[in-house]
């Protein structure tokens, strides 16, 4: 029952956060804090108090009946790639609520609750054993992000939140139908009708067909990622949401097609993920580029971060298909830490927009004498997301490159020349918003060889009210990202050591090579956290 | 004594910290920043001390453990041999000089606790970079370097120009670095470890059992490390940042883009000679490479009038050396020349930091003149550096280009030996043009502000360093002499080839005294004329570095900023869009069939059972 409780945390919170607003307009936020630093607890316990039982890959593994005719059942089972995960989900989750504090003074409690209800369907899908419910929690993040998209986003918000929504279901509907046929198929081939993953991936589909229902699952997938002819929501849905659904949907979101495609569609489909990996990894290379030059090209700056998400999730896509372990933990790694930098991104935009009230890089300009520490942080995260040693998007994609070009030195070479553009980028976003002239009147710092103010006064903003820099919430969720950040990058080996035995386990499918192939031997070789 | 290299490195880190969280005020920000520079070169001394006696020795300190996957282990391991010895008692001792300088020159500056704080974190990154033991700590390091000179160059970041320059400066030294990575992971499949010193173990043991030593991709792994290299040493084709580089406060100039941060590629090809000399046509391509630079960089040194510039492009022209003395397989004079270079060379920037401070930021020497009366100790100061640059006879300069001339005789390679005697005719003739501009002739401008004690004493510290640095340290260079000194055994030069590289400043700086005190020369004005004349076209053509800029602009930079902002609305969407757009209209199409009208329900009822009946009926 612990994980079914883990799901149920969010969902019950969410419900009560949502009638909460009745009492009090704030006291759906306390509630919400309050529900997921108690799951945050529960999940640390669970990962605490559960015996490492060295033979057997899952921490926790149960089963509850659902439709017995069908041979569907409630499986959940958690190892150590969905323990990060939810860590993550859980902790942009807070991280989310910060930004949402203040921001959001409107149906708190109808958004609160929704807030919340994505957070359990993300965490019942890095859960979900059985590939129906597995499904249902795929639609089940999508509807409340609809409606935290629709009624509390930007000016644009119908149209992003319905292409949002029609991309992600359409993507949805093709994981059904292959959901359905891989159950059919392998019913012909086992006589077990089952859709249990650990009964599938027992004994992979070695039919022709097979290769379809792969595609199927891997569209599903990198649509969610988003890889690059599939991407076109996100900058939409990205710009148009308020600032704590976006850091929802780029840190977490986002990785449940990376989950997925290292789930589900890795192991069940070897031969066919082989077949497809080619293709995939040029669609990869394709993303990493192209979504760099678009995000170069933006003036706004919420879309020229998500377009930088294009570009980053693509070295997970990479990672995942150059079927090698390296490129594996590189993926994971990916994950992490493009979420927690895409995140910290997000929640400076939001602020910057909520002082300035525009996200546009012209009117944008000289922040670093208003607001230092929030234009230092911005040099931080910006300076993560272009790939600097020491920080953890580095160690990923050093990682995805090293095990591509084992694979296939030309889409590496391709990915690479990805971390110049990165640095163009970047720098550009940087220059823009914090560099140049300060738009604010109370400039009193003389500068040494400052003599160009009149470029910066013809842009012609000027707020009314003072603008305050950072406050102690944000400073501190903030400084807790940075130190995230720099954990992973430099001591990152508690996080492939929780991980290595879900990716050694997929790695030994594809190299048969490898060592120590699926034997409890291979716990030799990991290294005490 | 491990304790001791532990903490050189970390002592700028932590101090950097401590001044990015802390901002204390002017007088403890300075006395931390100093300070800690201060005690790892007194730390490094210590070291040079106790390692003095010893020939061959290797200190490891273990900071902790990086990451281990599978084949990949890496850990921050510290290595101190020979040749990292040297660097890291440059880079702390050149260091804590101009902390101790800029403590004085940027003490006015509202923003001194940042400038310090990035300014430790460079000295920092540099030591771990000139420390580590692996190719991705050093990469750690390499990256941070240029991070630092980012924010640096763009320190005054309220103006455009600064921070355009700091763009330039860390996305051209991106390119380089990231064909570096590539080369660090195909050397990592090569020979499975990133361990320098198993690399270059491995490299040697190939060399000496192997007949065939170079197989393709190790070429290409040096060719890429290489590319590395000339992104961070400004070489040519990514060497036009440099210049644009000195927008940054001059103490920058003088640590980052004079005396250690862009001699990291020196070091990067010294420390792994043994692998390169598996690779001779790619070091015969270093050596041709720097060869062009340093005839690029001392011809373009010569038309330029601003004074920063002026010491950039020289900047550019020496790095040029040393790599001509890496491609000849000489390591240590390399470093040599890097050594007296970065004394000679931040002598010479600091001087001209005090010249502009002097003279109110002002940067163009033919608005300068005459200053020897009134500014004796920066004409002493530019005297010697200028001379150590020129490499008059017995300055530190002297020794170091005439051990790489004539290790490139050694080599055999007479037409790369003609390279640098030109190139050393431009470098005279440059740096006597310099100070003769500046300190003679008729004065143009008063200079008001007197040099602050401080400065003083950082210059006269360096004039001493640019003057004796040149007696060749034994105890230390003979222990990581390179094979290049077996090759000279039964070779000696000819009387011609050894007092030519000798005589010749001498007689370039009198050629420049006539040129340019009595009048032979007049600084070219552009002519309102029509007609450009060849020697206008000359001018602009080495003004701007051999139109470099200009180039890349074209062929790089246009097409990427029109293909980007063509597409800024994402083509792919429009294939979207068109779909909506499609569905809508087919929506607005069949809507109509709905009228509500009874009547043409009826009659298409009718019309479909009338189809119907005459399809079954053909049928």
């Amino acid at each position: 029952m612990m994980l079914f409780t883990l799901i149920l945390l969010p969902l019950i919170g969410g419900v009560i956060s949502c009638w909460s607003q009745r009492i009090h307009q704030d006291a759906p936020k306390w509630i919400a804090s309050l529900c997921l630093f108690l799951s945050l607890a529960f999940l640390i316990s669970i990962k605490l108090f559960t015996s490492m039982d060295p033979s057997n890959l899952w921490l926790v593994d149960e089963t509850l009946a659902w439709i017995p005719r069908l041979n569907i059942s409630a499986h959940f089972a958690m190892d150590g790639l969905s323990f990060v995960l939810i860590l993550l989900t859980l902790l942009m989750g807070l991280v989310g609520l910060s930004s949402a504090w203040s921001e959001i003074n409107q149906h708190t409690g109808f958004f609160y609750g929704n807030y919340l209800w994505t957070l359990a369907g993300i965490i019942g899908v890095f859960l979900a054993m059985d590939l129906l419910l597995f499904f249902v929690f795929w639609e089940v993040m999508l509807v409340p992000m609809y409606f935290l998209i629709a009624i509390w986003g930007n000016e644009n918000r119908r149209y992003a939140a319905l292409k949002f929504f029609l991309f992600t279901q359409a993507g949805g509907l093709l994981m059904l139908l292959s959901i359905v046929a891989l159950a059919v198929l392998h019913y012909q081939q086992t006589q077990i009708f089952s859709f249990d993953y650990q009964v599938l991936v027992q004994s992979p589909i070695d039919s022709e067909f097979a290769k379809w229902i792969c595609l199927g699952f891997i569209i599903a997938f990198i649509v969610k990622l988003p890889a690059f002819p599939f991407h076109s929501w996100l900058p939409d849905a990205h710009t148009q949401a308020p600032t704590p659904a976006s850091i929802i949907l780029a840190a977490v979101l986002l990785k449940t097609g990376g989950y997925g495609l290292l789930r589900f569609v890795l192991p069940l489909f070897p031969d066919a993920s082989q077949f497809w990996s080619p293709l995939m990894m040029g669609l990869a290379g394709i993303s990493i580029i192209y979504g760099a030059m678009m995000a170069f090209s933006q003036t706004d700056l919420k879309r020229l971060v998500a377009y930088s998400s294009v570009s980053h999730m693509g070295f997970v896509l990479l990672g995942c298909f150059s079927l090698n372990f390296y490129a594996l933990q590189g993926a994971v790694m990916q994950m992490l830490a493009h979420g927690v930098s895409t995140a910290a991104l997000f929640m400076l935009v939001g602020i910057i927009q909520h002082k300035f009230h525009t996200r546009d890089l012209n009117q944008l300009g000289g922040l670093w004498s208003t607001l230092p520490k929030l234009s230092a942080m911005g040099l931080f995260f910006g300076v993560a997301s272009l790939g600097m040693p020491g920080l953890g998007n580095f160690i990923a994609e050093l990682l995805v490159l090293i095990g591509t070009f084992k694979q296939a030195p030309m889409f590496a070479l391709v990915a690479t020349s990805g971390l110049i553009l990165a640095a163009v980028y970047s720098l550009r976003m940087i220059q823009k918003s914090f560099f140049g002239v300060s738009i604010s009147p109370s400039e009193n710092r003389e500068c040494k060889t400052d003599n160009s103010n009149e470029q910066g006064h013809q842009t012609g903003h000027t707020p009314k009210q003072i603008i305050t820099d950072l406050n102690n919430k944000e400073k501190v969720t903030l400084m807790l990202m940075c130190l995230s950040l720099i954990f992973m990058g430099l001591h990152p080996q508690p996080i492939f050591n929780l991980v290595n035995d879900s990716l050694i386990e997929i790695a030994s499918l594809f190299q048969l090579q490898l060592q120590v192939p699926l034997q409890p031997e291979i716990l030799l070789l990991e290294v005490p956290l | 004594m491990t304790i001791l290299l532990g903490l050189i490195p970390l002592l700028p880190l932590f101090s950097a910290c401590l001044l990015m969280f802390w901002q204390p005020k002017l007088l403890l920000t300075q006395v931390i920043a100093v300070g800690s520079v201060s005690l790892a070169a007194l730390l490094a001394l210590t070291l040079n001390v106790q390692l003095w006696e010893q020939t061959q020795f290797v200190l490891q300190v273990s900071l902790g453990h990086w990451l281990t996957i599978d084949n990949l282990s890496l850990g921050f391991t510290l290595y101190l041999d020979p040749l990292s010895l040297i660097m890291v008692t440059i880079i702390t001792c050149v260091g804590a000089l101009i902390h101790l300088y800029s403590a004085s020159y940027m003490k006015d500056d509202p923003d001194v606790c940042r400038f310090f704080a990035y300014l430790n974190l460079f000295v920092s990154a540099m030591l771990f970079l000139v420390l580590a033991d692996n190719l991705i700590l050093l990469y750690l390091g390499w990256e941070g370097v240029g991070l630092c000179s980012y924010l640096l160059i763009g320190f005054w970041y309220r103006e455009q120009k600064n921070s355009q320059a700091a763009n330039k400066a860390f996305i051209i030294t991106r390119i380089g670095d990231t064909a570096m990575l590539i080369g660090i992971i195909l050397l990592f499949y090569q020979f499975d470890t990133l361990n320098i010193q198993q690399i270059q173990l491995q490299s040697q043991q190939l060399l000496q059992n192997g007949g065939q030593p170079t197989t393709a991709i190790i070429s290409l792994c040096c060719l890429l490390l290489f590319a590395g290299a000339a992104g961070k040493s400004a070489q040519v084709p990514l060497q036009s940042w440099l210049p644009d580089a000195m927008a940054g406060p001059t103490p920058v100039s003088a640590l980052i883009h004079a005396a250690t941060m862009v001699t990291a590629g020196i070091y990067l090809v010294a420390r792994n000679m043994e692998l390169f000399q598996l690779a001779p046509d790619i070091l015969h391509f270093i050596a041709i490479i720097g060869v062009i630079t340093l005839i690029l960089g001392a011809t373009s040194a010569l038309a330029q009038s601003d004074l920063k510039r002026i010491l950039a492009y020289s900047t550019i022209s020496q790095l040029g050396y040393m790599f001509l003395a890496l491609g000849v397989g000489s390591a240590s004079a390399a470093v040599f020349h890097l050594m007296t270079h970065a004394f000679f060379k931040a002598l010479l920037f600091l001087s001209a930091g005090a010249l502009i401070y002097c003279m109110h930021h002002e940067q163009n020497i033919f608005k300068m003149g005459g200053l020897r009366k009134s500014q004796p100790l920066l004409a002493f100061s530019f005297g010697i550096g200028c001379a150590a640059l020129a490499s008059l006879p017995m300055t530190s300069g002297f020794f170091s280009k005439e051990l790489i001339l004539e290790q490139t005789m050694f080599a055999h390679q007479p037409l790369l030996w003609w390279g640098g005697i030109i190139g050393a005719f431009f470098t005279a003739l440059y740096s006597a043009k310099l100070f003769f501009v500046v300190f003679f002739g008729k004065l143009n401008q008063p200079s008001t502000h007197n040099t602050p004690t401080a400065m003083a004493i950082v210059l006269i510290i360096l004039m001493l360093l640019s003057l004796v640095g040149g007696k060749q340290p034994q105890g230390v260079f003979t222990h990581f002499s390179t094979s290049a000194t077996s090759a000279s055994a039964g070779h000696t030069l000819s009387l011609f080839q050894h007092w030519l590289p000798i005589l010749l400043p001498i007689f370039t700086v009198a050629l420049a005294w006539l040129l340019f005190i009595k009048g032979a020369f007049t600084p070219s004005t552009p002519s309102n004329g029509s007609s450009v004349s060849l020697k206008q076209k000359l001018h602009s053509f080495l003004l701007s570095g051999w139109n470099f800029d200009r180039l890349y602009h074209l062929i790089f930079i246009m097409p990427f900023k029109l293909v980007t902002e063509y597409n800024r609305r994402d083509i792919v969407d429009l294939a979207y869009r068109q779909l909506e757009a499609f569905s809508s209209l087919l929506y607005r199409q069949l809507s109509r069939f709905q009228t509500g009208q009874l009547r043409h329900y009826s009659a298409s009822l009718v019309i479909f059972c009338v189809l119907a009946i005459a399809w079954g009926l053909i049928q």
